[in-house]
C-alpha cells in the first residue's frame, strides 16, 4: 500500500515541485494551501507524513503542528517542517512544536527525498 | 438632689475609663495600628473646641442674649472653608520642621527666636488662665447644682473642693500628656481619649435637648409658641437679641472673626489639629465633619434655654446650669448625672489638652532657655529626657493652680462666656504673626515681636485688667481711666464708645498688632536666619524633599551623638544616626558631620525641646559660621541649581531611555525586515532549485512538464530580480541615498503616459479603465520617473485585484486647495478595515493565500516612501466588497523649496 503524504504550503510553485518529486517516488500526494485546510485534511485523510510549511497565512505551520501533537488520535503522524526562515529561534520553535524533522528552504530534493524515505521506513 | 458620694464616684469612674481609653490608644499606636488614623477620630478630637464653656455657657448666653451664642460657632465653620489651604500648610510646616507648639511655630518662622518663643508662651499662659478658671468654675458649679451643696468658694482655700478638683485634673493631665519618654512623638492615647470625650459630651447634650424639647414640651414648635407668648422671652428670638438695639453688625463681625482665629490659634486646637495630625488627607473630611459636629451640639441650645426660662421663670445666672437643673427638677436624676458627665467631659478634655500644650511651651520656651543659659546645666552630659518630663509635669500643675487662682480672684464677677472671650482675644493676637508668616516672606522678627507685644499689652489693658478691676482687685476708679485721664479709660480708649468691651478691645489690640507687625517688617532689615526660615515656611509646598540646608560650619560626630543622646535618649539617638547612614548610603562609623546631618539632629532635638532651644544647643555643640544674607541667597541658589540639575538629569534619562527603546525597536524592525527579505528570497530560490534538480534527476520527464517547470523557473527568476531591485530601491529611498531629479511635472500628462503603459495589463484582465482628468492642472515639482513608478504601481495593483472580465478602474486627478490629489479606484474585493493600516507595511500582500496575484509586497511601501519624500501623503479608502481606492496628494509649490523632503 502506498503511503499518503500531505503537502501544506501556500507557494504554488513549491507545491508543484514537491508533488512531482513525491509522485515520482510513488507516494500518494495530498495538497493543502493553508494551515486550516491542512489540519482538516490531516484529521480526515490521516496521511503518514506531512510536509508542513512554517509560514502560512491564517494558521501557521507551527500552530498546525502543535494542534496535531495535542491530539492523541493523530499520534502516529510524522511531521517534517519546511521553513524559509533560517533563524535559530525559528528552528527551536519548530522543534518545540513537536516536529520530527526541520528542513530549511531552499532545500535539495535529493537530500529531502532521503529524509522522507527514512521517516516513512 | 443626688448624693455627693455618688457624683464623686461616677466622676472618678469616668475619668478612669478615659485613662483606659488612652492606654488602649497608646498600645495600638505601639503596635502600629493607630486608633486615631481616621478622619472621624481626627474631627472628633477637634471638637475639644467645645469646652464647658460651650456645654454650659451657650445656654446661659442664649438665655440672656438669644442668638448671640451663635457667632462663636459660625467663625469656626467659616474657618473650615479655608482649612485645606491654611491648616494643611500649617500641618506640613509643623511636620517638616518638627514643630510641637504654636510658640515654636511662630518663633521658628522668625529665625528661631527664643525671645519670640518666650513672648508667645507668656501671652498664652496669661491669656489662657481665664479659660482654665472657667472650666473649674463650670465643673464646680455643675457639682453644686447636682448635689445642692452650697458654693464654698468663700471658704478658706484649703476647704475649697474646687482646689482639689484642679489638683486631680492636673494629675490626669500628667498621666495623659507626659507618660511618654520620647517627647517629640504625638500623644495618640490622649487624642483617642479626647475623641471619646467629644462623643460623650455630644451624646449627653443631645439627650438633654431631646428630653427638654420632646419630653417636657411638645417639640420645637411648642417651645417657640410658648416663648412668643411671653414678651421678655420672645425678645430672644430676634436677631439683635434681648437688651440690644437693632442688629449690631460690628459685634457679630468681631465675635465671628474672633472665633474664626481662635479655632486655629488656641493652644489646644493647634495641638489636636496640627501636632496630632496623623495624615494630611484627614483634614479634608474633618473640615466638614467638625462644622457638622458644631451644628449638632448647637441645635438644642435655644430650646433648652427657653425651656428653662419657661419652667423656672427667670433668665438669670442659673441658666448656665439648665442642662443639669432641668432634668433634675423633673426627677430625671440619671439624665442629670449623664449631663454632668458630658460637662465633665467637655471641661476635662479642654483642660488636659490645653495644659499639655501649654506645658510643652513653658518647658521648651521658658524653662529650657533659662536652664541652658545657666552654664552648669549645659555642661552636665547626662540624659535629660526625664528632666524634661518633670519640667512639663510641674508646668501642668502650675498652670492649673494659676487657673484656680484666677477663678478665686475673678471667677464670680463674670459669666462663663465672657471669661472665655477674654482668652479668645488673647490668642487672636497670634494671628497676624502666624498667618502672615506663612504667606509673606517679608515679615520680620521685629515686626512679629512688636505686633505681639503691642497687641497683647492693649489686650491686657482693655480686657484683662478691667476683669480684675470689676472683681475689686484693682480700684474701680481704674475703669474711668488711670489718674483720672478719661481718654485712657480701658474700655473706652480715646473716647471710642458704642462697642461692647470685647469688640472695643479686639479693635484696638488687632489694629496695634497688625500696624506694628506690618510697619516694623517693612522698615526693618532681616537677618540671614530669618530670611532662610521665611523661605522654608512660605514655600514649604514647593520644596518637597530637596530642601536647602541653611548651615555652614564644622561639627564633630561625637558631639552630635552626645547632643542627640541627651535630649532624645540613647535608643532614639542611635536610630537617628542609623537612619541617616542608611539614607545617605554610608556606613554608620564613617558618617561625616555635614550640614545635612547637623540639620537633621537639630530638627529631631527641636521636637523635644523646641526649635529655639534646639538652635541654641546645636550652636553650642558645633563651630558654626554665621551666615550672611548673601550666603542664604547662595544656598537657595545652590539648592535650586541642584533641583535644576536633578530635573535635567531626569529629563536626559528619560530621553536616553526613549532613544534606547527606539533603537531597540529599530533593531527589531531591521531584524524583521531581514527575516522577511530572506524569506522572500528563499521562496523563489526553493522552486528554482527544486525544479532544476528534479529535471536533472528525471531524464524521462514529459515535454509539457519540462516546459511548465522551465516557465516557473523563469518567472521565479524574474521575481527574484524584481525583489532584489525593489529592496535596494527602498533601502536607497529610506536612507536618503536615492537621487531625485525634481523638475516641473504635468501630472495629467504623467497619468496619461502611465495609463498607456499599463493598457496591455488591463486588456489581458478584460478590465475597463476610466480616466477623469481636468483640462489643465498646475505643475508640481517632482521626479517624473518616480511619480510614474507610483502611478504604475497603483494601476497594476488595481489590475491584479479587479475581477476577471468585468473589472472597472477609475483614475481621477483633482486640484484641491494647494495640492493635487490622484485617486485610483477599483471594483475588487477591497481591504478589510483591520488590514487597512498594514497595506503600506513591507511584505504585506493583499488577497487570499492561494490565489494571490504575484508581487513582492514592496510596491506600496515604496510608492508611499516616494510620495512622502515629495512632500505628499498616500492613503487608502476602502469598504470590503466595494473595491479599494488608493489616493495620494502632492503639494503645489515653487522650485527652491523642492528637495528638502
Amino acid at each position: 500500500m502506498t503511503d499518503r503524504v500531505l503537502i501544506a504550503d501556500d507557494e504554488p510553485n513549491i507545491v508543484v515541485s514537491l508533488s512531482f518529486m513525491l509522485k515520482r517516488e510513488g507516494y500518494e500526494v495530498l495538497v493543502a494551501p493553508d494551515g486550516t485546510q491542512a489540519l482538516a485534511m490531516i484529521r480526515g485523510e490521516r496521511p503518514r507524513l506531512v510536509l508542513l510549511d512554517a509560514a502560512m497565512p491564517g494558521m501557521s505551520g507551527f500552530e498546525v503542528c502543535e494542534a496535531v501533537r495535542a491530539d492523541p488520535e493523530l499520534s502516529g503522524i510524522r511531521i517534517l517542517m519546511l521553513t524559509a526562515k533560517g533563524r535559530d529561534t525559528d528552528i527551536a520553535r519548530g522543534m518545540g512544536a513537536g516536529a520530527d524533522a526541520y528542513v530549511t528552504k531552499p532545500f535539495s530534493t535529493r537530500d529531502l527525498i532521503v529524509r522522507i524515505r527514512e521517516m516513512l521506513a | 438632689m443626688i448624693q455627693p458620694g455618688l457624683v464623686l464616684a461616677v466622676s472618678f469612674g469616668y475619668l478612669l475609663l478615659l485613662v483606659a481609653v488612652a492606654a488602649h490608644g497608646d498600645r495600638r499606636a505601639d503596635q502600629g495600628r493607630s486608633l486615631i488614623d481616621s478622619s472621624f477620630v481626627y474631627a472628633l478630637s477637634w471638637a475639644v473646641y467645645c469646652s464647658a464653656w460651650t456645654y454650659f455657657g451657650s445656654v446661659g448666653r442664649a438665655a440672656s442674649g438669644g442668638v448671640w451664642f451663635l457667632p462663636i460657632y459660625l467663625g469656626p465653620m467659616l474657618a473650615m472653608l479655608l482649612a485645606w489651604l491654611v491648616l494643611r500648610k500649617m500641618v506640613r510646616i509643623a511636620r517638616s520642621y518638627r514643630i510641637t507648639s504654636i510658640a515654636d511655630f511662630i518663633a521658628s518662622r522668625y529665625g528661631k527666636s527664643p525671645l519670640l518663643a518666650a513672648l508667645v508662651t507668656l501671652i498664652t499662659v496669661v491669656g489662657i488662665l481665664p479659660y482654665i478658671a472657667l472650666q473649674l468654675k463650670a465643673v464646680s458649679a455643675g457639682y453644686e447644682a447636682l448635689t445642692g451643696g452650697l458654693g464654698q468658694s468663700d471658704a478658706a482655700w484649703w476647704r475649697d473642693g474646687t482646689l482639689y478638683m484642679a489638683l486631680s485634673l492636673a494629675g490626669f493631665a500628667v498621666v495623659f500628656g507626659t507618660r511618654h519618654l520620647d517627647l517629640s512623638e504625638r500623644h495618640e492615647g490622649m487624642v483617642a481619649a479626647i475623641a471619646f470625650e467629644s462623643a460623650v459630651k455630644l451624646a449627653a447634650f443631645l439627650a438633654v435637648g431631646v428630653f427638654v424639647t420632646y419630653g417636657l414640651f411638645g417639640g420645637m414648635g411648642d417651645i417657640w409658641a410658648r416663648a412668643q407668648a411671653q414678651p421678655d422671652i420672645a425678645g430672644l428670638l430676634r436677631l439683635g437679641g434681648q437688651g440690644f438695639e437693632g442688629f449690631q453688625g460690628a459685634q457679630w463681625f468681631a465675635l465671628t472673626l474672633l472665633s474664626m482665629l481662635s479655632v486655629l490659634m488656641l493652644p489646644r486646637q493647634f495641638q489636636v489639629m496640627v501636632v496630632e495630625c496623623v495624615n494630611e488627607r484627614h483634614i479634608l473630611r474633618a473640615s466638614w465633619l467638625f462644622p457638622a459636629y458644631l451644628l449638632l451640639i448647637n441645635i438644642f441650645v435655644l430650646p433648652i434655654a427657653i425651656g428653662g426660662m419657661l419652667i423656672f421663670g427667670d433668665g438669670g445666672a442659673g441658666a448656665e446650669s439648665y442642662v443639669l437643673t432641668l432634668p433634675l427638677s423633673q426627677g430625671a436624676e440619671w439624665l442629670a448625672l449623664l449631663a454632668y458627665l458630658g460637662g465633665l467631659s467637655a471641661a476635662t478634655g479642654m483642660i488636659i489638652v490645653e495644659t499639655v500644650a501649654v506645658s510643652t511651651m513653658v518647658c521648651n520656651d521658658l524653662v529650657m532657655p533659662a536652664l541652658l543659659s545657666s552654664g552648669r546645666f549645659a555642661r552636665t552630659g547626662g540624659d535629660l529626657t526625664r528632666v524634661l518630663l518633670n519640667i512639663r509635669r510641674a508646668a501642668i500643675l502650675l498652670v492649673l493652680l494659676l487657673g484656680y487662682l484666677y477663678f478665686r480672684i475673678a471667677g464670680e464677677a463674670y459669666a462663663l462666656v465672657s471669661i472665655g472671650l477674654i482668652s479668645f482675644a488673647a490668642v487672636a493676637q497670634f494671628a497676624p504673626a502666624l498667618l502672615g508668616g506663612m504667606y509673606w516672606r517679608g515679615a520680620t522678627r521685629a515686626g512679629a515681636l512688636g505686633g505681639l507685644l503691642g497687641g497683647s499689652l492693649v489686650w491686657a489693658y482693655t480686657l484683662m485688667l478691667p476683669s480684675l478691676a470689676r472683681s475689686g482687685w484693682i480700684g474701680a476708679g481704674f475703669l474711668d481711666g488711670p489718674f483720672g485721664l478719661a481718654f485712657l479709660a480701658p474700655q473706652h480708649l480715646f473716647g471710642l464708645t458704642g462697642f461692647d468691651e470685647l469688640t472695643h478691645s479686639l479693635f484696638w489690640s488687632l489694629m496695634v498688632n497688625i500696624g506694628l507687625y506690618v510697619g516694623l517688617s517693612l522698615r526693618g532689615r532681616v537677618s540671614a536666619r530669618e530670611a532662610s526660615q521665611a523661605l522654608l515656611f512660605v514655600e514649604v509646598f514647593q520644596r518637597g524633599q530637596a530642601q536647602p540646608v541653611f548651615w555652614r560650619g564644622r561639627a564633630r560626630l561625637e558631639d552630635l551623638r552626645r547632643l542627640a543622646g541627651r535630649f532624645l535618649g540613647a535608643a532614639r539617638a542611635e536610630a537617628l544616626f542609623r537612619d541617616h547612614a542608611r539614607e545617605t548610603g554610608t556606613a554608620l562609623d564613617s558618617l561625616t558631620a555635614d550640614a545635612r546631618l547637623v540639620d537633621r539632629v537639630e530638627r529631631q532635638i527641636a521636637g523635644a525641646i523646641g526649635t529655639a532651644s534646639a538652635r541654641v544647643m546645636v550652636e553650642s555643640a558645633a563651630q558654626e559660621e554665621s551666615l550672611s544674607l548673601g550666603d542664604v541667597l547662595e544656598i537657595i541658589d545652590e539648592a535650586s541649581q541642584v533641583r535644576t540639575y536633578a530635573r535635567e538629569l531626569e529629563e536626559a534619562t528619560v530621553e536616553l531611555r526613549a532613544a534606547n527603546e527606539k533603537l531597540k525597536s529599530l533593531d527589531q524592525l531591521k531584524d524583521d525586515f531581514m527575516s522577511s527579505v530572506t524569506h522572500e528570497l528563499r521562496t523563489p530560490l526553493t522552486s528554482i532549485r527544486a525544479l532544476t534538480e528534479l529535471m536533472l534527476d528525471t531524464p524521462d520527464i514529459q515535454p509539457q512538464e519540462r516546459e511548465e517547470f522551465l516557465n516557473i523557473i523563469l518567472s521565479e527568476s524574474e521575481r527574484l530580480s524584481r525583489l532584489v531591485n525593489q529592496v535596494l530601491d527602498l533601502a536607497k529611498i529610506e536612507s536618503g541615498m536615492a537621487e531625485w531629479h525634481n523638475t516641473d511635472v504635468d501630472m495629467k500628462a504623467l497619468i496619461v503616459a502611465a495609463l498607456r503603459s499599463t493598457a496591455e495589463l488591463f486588456r489581458e484582465r478584460g478590465a475597463e479603465v476610466l480616466a477623469d482628468l481636468p483640462e489643465q492642472v498646475p505643475m508640481v515639482l517632482a521626479d517624473p520617473d518616480r511619480l510614474t513608478q507610483v502611478l504604475v504601481n497603483l494601476l497594476s495593483n488595481a489590475a491584479k485585484f479587479v475581477p476577471e472580465g468585468r473589472g472597472r478602474v477609475e483614475v481621477a486627478l483633482r486640484h484641491r486647495g494647494d495640492e493635487l490629489v490622484v485617486t485610483v479606484r477599483d471594483n475588487g474585493p477591497g481591504v478589510a478595515p483591520e488590514d487597512q493600516a498594514a497595506v503600506f507595511d513591507k511584505f504585506r500582500q493583499g488577497g487570499e493565500a492561494g490565489n494571490r496575484p504575484p508581487g513582492t509586497g514592496l510596491g506600496l511601501p515604496i510608492s508611499r516612501q516616494i510620495v512622502v519624500n515629495l512632500g505628499g501623503r498616500m492613503w487608502l479608502d476602502s469598504q470590503p466588497g466595494q473595491g479599494a481606492c488608493f489616493a495620494f496628494s502632492l503639494p503645489l509649490r515653487s522650485k527652491g523649496g523642492s528637495d528638502d523632503g
